[in-house]
């Protein structure tokens, strides 16, 4: 069988990972507006703070 | 993107997540100081008191339980829930099965803790609990699962943040690494005893393939996903490219997988399969550094903070420590490099640069933040933080400088021939010349420890500070009430 010899197999599974792998780059990066919407998940952690979180320290000491 | 407003503790489980909280410090605590007493035996042996009980060869595997899967393990519960909860803006999915995987994974560290210095241990490292213990840990992580996907799909935020796919990858390949390491036949249904069913250079690569991976994605994917939240939060500002971070985890996640037999070389291995696993490992430093550089640049623009905010230190340092075991992984992963290295103390050090450096400190980083946000009030002391963290790098220095000086020793003395072709150094001459930096190394783990035990010592008070601030309150609510 053509895909049981290693010869044939190792650059056919490097082409495929070679590909997978620039496709999510141009996903990543490859479209202005899809750049933008993905950059706005970086504020999702911002989200849902609590009022009033108390970011500073009470130093009893 | 959805926008919630935080609606009061009721939203979330929060309790779940303070009872896994409270005990990663506990076994933080457990775990660095048994790992401290075995770096003393090795240093002063009588330590070992001519019993099996206090030997070198049960406490190790007690250290490594307690402090990967009892005080990281904790950890990781405790923020992947947090994490999940806070950014899918929605309450986990079952209160009960959150308690379960508590009761579950305590149940199983301790047990398998007391199994080894029992004597029980399938010695496949960093998996040596027997097959009762597996089957405990294989029920609480398919609840861990469920418990997982089940509020990623139940989300209010149409997207799902990057921390939650980091939390995934490593509960999924947990769940397939921890299976297929295990297989195993029990000699009988009532013994502890069981045989592995692999077998020669396939069982090496089994365990290697765990072992590596078990770095690869409990210690280092499981807590680049406590970064991708944590240092946003603690920094006060979004992470630094949310598109460098679909590369990062997409290209972490492949690589990874392929890397376990790079700790098999010169071995009965075939060449070229430690060959692709060192090629693999050298890929590995740029979605590494990726990711690294992705963390220390959320905080441009307000470097400041790293003079001004001591767990926001922890958090870069701890960024910094994983950009230098990242290199230099990949570096002993070369093989003739790896031909002075392997076997020696350079490999303990690699380790502890990773684990110390990168693990312990992002996650007292992570507590540092989220403890006090659980209670509702402030940290009790910013000075014993401060202090927890030069106790902690210079511990972390102490040791791996000590572990370079003797593993490239080791590694030379071995090696060395004379004139006439023998060995120059009987093997116990190499162990004599190691003695100063096994002390120096013990010396290290003590300053790591204490720093340890003062941060459980400022969170207990911080715990206790928010409850005293929660009673005030509602006793201040009840007299105006009774006024009313």
């Amino acid at each position: 069988m053509w895909f049981s010899k290693p010869e044939n197999t190792k650059p056919l599974a490097l082409i495929i990972f070679f590909v997978t792998f620039i496709g999510i780059v141009i996903y990543a990066y490859g479209s202005k507006k899809r750049s933008e919407k993905l950059e706005s998940y970086r504020d999702i952690p911002f989200l849902d703070d609590q009022p009033g979180d108390k970011a500073d320290t009470k130093d009893k000491q | 993107m959805a926008v919630t407003t935080y609606s009061g503790v009721e939203q979330y489980n929060f309790d779940i997540v303070k009872k896994f909280a409270v005990m990663s410090l506990v076994w933080a605590v457990i775990g660095m100081f048994v790992g401290v007493y075995i770096a003393s035996e090795l240093a002063w042996p009588f330590l070992n008191f001519d019993s099996p009980y206090f030997s070198f060869g049960r406490f190790r595997p007690v250290h490594t339980t307690s402090v990967i899967f009892g005080f990281g393990g904790s950890a990781l519960f405790a923020t992947s829930y947090y994490v999940v909860q806070r950014t899918c803006q929605t309450r986990l999915i079952s209160d009960g099965m959150a308690s379960f995987t508590f009761w579950g994974w305590m149940a199983a560290v301790l047990l398998a803790d007391i199994s080894y210095v029992l004597g029980y241990t399938q010695s496949r490292e960093y998996a040596e609990m027997e097959w009762p213990i597996d089957l405990l840990i294989e029920v609480v992580w398919v609840t861990y699962l469920i418990l997982f996907v089940g509020t990623i799909m139940r989300r209010k935020q149409p997207h799902i943040y990057v921390a939650n796919w980091f939390y995934l990858a490593f509960i999924l390949a947990t769940a397939l690494l921890h299976t297929f390491n295990n297989l195993a036949m029990p000699i009988d249904l009532f013994s502890m005893k069981s045989y592995s069913l692999f077998a020669g250079t396939q069982d090496a690569m089994t365990q290697w393939w765990y072992g590596h991976n078990a770095v690869g994605f409990f210690l280092t994917a499981a807590f680049l996903g406590m970064m991708y939240y944590f240092v946003p939060k603690q920094a006060g500002r979004p992470i630094y490219s949310y598109r460098l971070s679909i590369v990062h985890f997409w290209a972490l996640g492949f690589m990874y997988m392929w890397v376990g037999a790079h700790h098999l070389h010169w071995t009965a291995l075939p060449d070229w399969t430690s060959s692709l696993a060192a090629a693999f490992s050298i890929l590995l430093l740029m979605p590494s550094w990726g990711g690294m550089i992705n963390g220390i640049m959320t905080l441009s623009g307000a470097w400041d903070k790293l003079r001004t905010d001591p767990v926001m230190r922890f958090m870069i340092v701890a960024l910094s420590f994983y950009g230098m075991s990242t290199f230099e992984g990949p570096m002993m992963s070369l093989k003739e490099v790896n031909a002075l290295s392997h076997y020696t103390d350079w490999t303990v050090g690699h380790v502890h640069s990773g684990a110390l450096g990168w693990v312990a400190m992002i996650s007292f980083g992570s507590l540092y933040h989220m403890i006090p946000k659980l209670w509702d009030t402030k940290i009790y002391s910013n000075k014993l933080v401060e202090v927890h963290f030069w106790l902690a790098t210079l511990g972390i220095v102490l040791y791996i400088v000590a572990m370079w000086i003797s593993g490239i020793t080791q590694g030379l003395m071995w090696r060395a021939f004379d004139e006439f072709g023998n060995l120059q150094y009987s093997f116990v001459e190499s162990v004599a010349a190691m003695h100063p930096f096994y002390a120096m190394r013990a010396i290290g783990g003590m300053f790591f420890l204490t720093g340890a035990v003062l941060m459980t010592y400022n969170m207990f008070m911080t715990i206790r500070q928010g409850k005293q601030e929660a009673a005030a309150l509602e006793a201040k609510l009840a007299a105006k009430l009774a006024h009313a």
